[in-house]
């Protein structure tokens, strides 16, 4: 008779069923995590609001008077900067996942995860998978807040998102993983601000739109055209209001899938313990 | 066949050599501790055998599977108890043990079942919905041997886990691997700087400044006195 036992001996290959099992572990791992620390939830919502209630009330009239795709009437500055705060969110949530993947593995989680007799890409694409889900959750309690305070795209645009603001999330989270394995001075989180997170969002059309960009300057214009990040922004905005914008989407599935191969391929445990001991 | 198997092991951390040609073997079934000073290359060693390193020189087997070749392999035998803690404080019993056997791919079904084997071993069933947070530092350490131990691996490395415990909980956990050594048929590699975890008739390896300076029977390698013994072995130089 056939054991549960005999069914998972050392020798036996691992299915698929195992490569479903330890996924559906590493998420819920992250959901159990996030319901524990309802606090860090929280003050990752301030920041958005902050730019939402305070900041985009100061620049309200700063739009002018164009109406400009995807949207089919004169909108608010609030309505505006909307999805690019979502898209902010997943910014500091994919930076701040990857960084600590890679600065705290020694100290316990990361190599729990690693002693996984799993393929490395597979548990690393996981863990990236996962924190993505998490901060879902937290755009979506933001869009919650923004809708009571007027910012409503239509409901089904909020559903049509949800891929989109997904490989965002992927997208910004390999990024993420990729800095990190691979320069030194982002070790703390003030690098990544200074030197990633202000930049990609600052230089993007999260604020203000491209043609208002060139008005000030035709390479700031490119630059921000340029940013990864404008499209990221762009396509969640197309799709909050049931657009598909093609060109963002190709880049973010391009993009997403080259950042992912490369850190993975520069997932490296030992550098940061090599770096360290220089 | 042996349950580890070092051939020539080196590594070199960017200025200094951690571990110099190193090679030895745990016997299945063994209770084998090994024995350094502070600095002597153990934590690279482990770093090394649960592949948060990648070998530099020689090769690494695991019940025959090589490290190089056969890696996952070789993982799917290994049950490991980090130096430091790698518990979710936040996270219950369970739901630290159902993490890792989610990682090694073990279907749910077996998993219910292994935890409650493994938590009735270790006298933790009571504690198994409390969060990890409540527990003193020896329950934590009986948690990661459960969860060393859920995938049911042939050989356990422990990485000072005594270390940060009271002197009771050191010698309770000592004796408890001891045990789970002599009833499962479990190999065991017990590394420690503390000489009285060592019992006479342990395989002792004794590892200084990155070097293998012996290996054998505690009793044979220490005569009366293991702790002159492992003092000659590991002498500093004077200034």
């Amino acid at each position: 008779m056939s054991t549960p036992e005999s069914a998972f001996g050392a020798a036996s290959r691992l299915g698929p069923g195992a490569y479903w099992e330890c996924l559906r572990g590493i998420v819920v791992r992250e959901w159990l995590r996030f319901v524990q620390q309802r606090s860090r939830f929280l003050s990752a919502l301030v920041r958005p609001l902050l730019w939402l209630l305070v900041f985009a009330a100061g620049f309200r009239a700063a739009l002018g008077i164009a109406i400009i795709e995807p949207y089919d009437t004169y909108i608010t500055y609030e309505t505006y900067i909307v999805p690019g705060l979502a898209c902010m969110i997943l910014l500091f949530n994919g930076m701040q996942g990857s960084l600590s993947m890679v600065y705290d593995r020694e100290m316990g989680s990361m190599r729990v995860l690693l002693t996984s007799p799993l393929p490395r890409g597979f548990l690393l694409c996981g863990k990236l998978l996962a924190t993505a889900l998490i901060s879902l959750l937290q755009v979506y309690a933001f869009l919650a807040i923004a809708w009571f305070y007027g910012v409503q795209p239509p409901v089904a645009g909020l559903l049509a998102a949800l891929p989109a603001l997904l490989l965002v999330a992927l997208l910004l989270s390999a990024l993420g993983l990729l800095l990190s394995n691979g320069i030194r001075q982002l070790e703390n989180f003030a690098g990544v601000m200074n030197f990633v997170i202000f930049p990609l969002f600052f230089l993007s059309s999260a604020l203000y739109p491209l043609w208002k960009m060139r008005e000030a300057s035709e390479w700031l214009y490119w630059i921000c055209a340029l940013n990864p990040f404008s499209h990221a922004v762009e396509l969640v905005r197309f799709a909050l209001y049931e657009r598909l914008n093609g060109l963002a989407l190709a880049v973010c599935l391009g993009l997403t899938l080259v950042f992912a191969v490369l850190a993975v391929l520069s997932f490296n445990p030992q550098h940061a313990a090599l770096r360290r001991a220089a | 066949m042996s349950a580890l198997e070092l051939h020539g092991v080196g590594f070199r951390y960017a200025t200094r050599s951690a571990l110099e040609d190193v090679s030895f073997n745990v016997p299945p079934g063994h209770f084998t501790a090994l024995l350094g000073p502070n600095g002597a290359g153990k934590s690279t060693l482990i770093a090394l055998l649960t592949r948060l390193y990648d070998l530099q020189q020689g090769d690494v087997s695991v019940y025959g599977c090589s490290l190089r070749q056969q890696p996952r392999l070789a993982l799917r035998q290994l049950g490991v108890v980090f130096q430091q803690s790698t518990l979710d404080l936040d996270l219950s019993v369970e739901q630290n043990l159902r993490y890792h056997a989610a990682l090694h791919g073990m279907p749910r079904k077996l998993t219910a079942a292994r935890i409650d084997e493994e938590l009735a071993r270790q006298s933790l069933t009571e504690r198994r919905r409390d969060k990890v947070r409540l527990l003193n530092g020896g329950h934590r350490r009986r948690v990661e041997i459960a969860r060393a131990l859920l995938h049911k691996p042939r050989l356990l490395l422990l990485d000072e886990a005594s270390v940060g415990l009271d002197p009771a909980s050191r010698l309770a956990l000592n004796r408890h691997v001891r045990q789970l050594c002599r009833d499962e048929g479990l190999s065991v590699l017990w590394t420690t700087h503390l000489l009285d975890e060592v019992q006479a008739d342990d395989d002792l390896l004794i590892l200084d400044r990155g070097r293998l300076v012996a290996q054998g029977r505690a009793a044979d390698l220490g005569g009366d006195d293991l702790a002159a013994a492992f003092e000659r072995l590991t002498r500093r130089e004077a200034a």
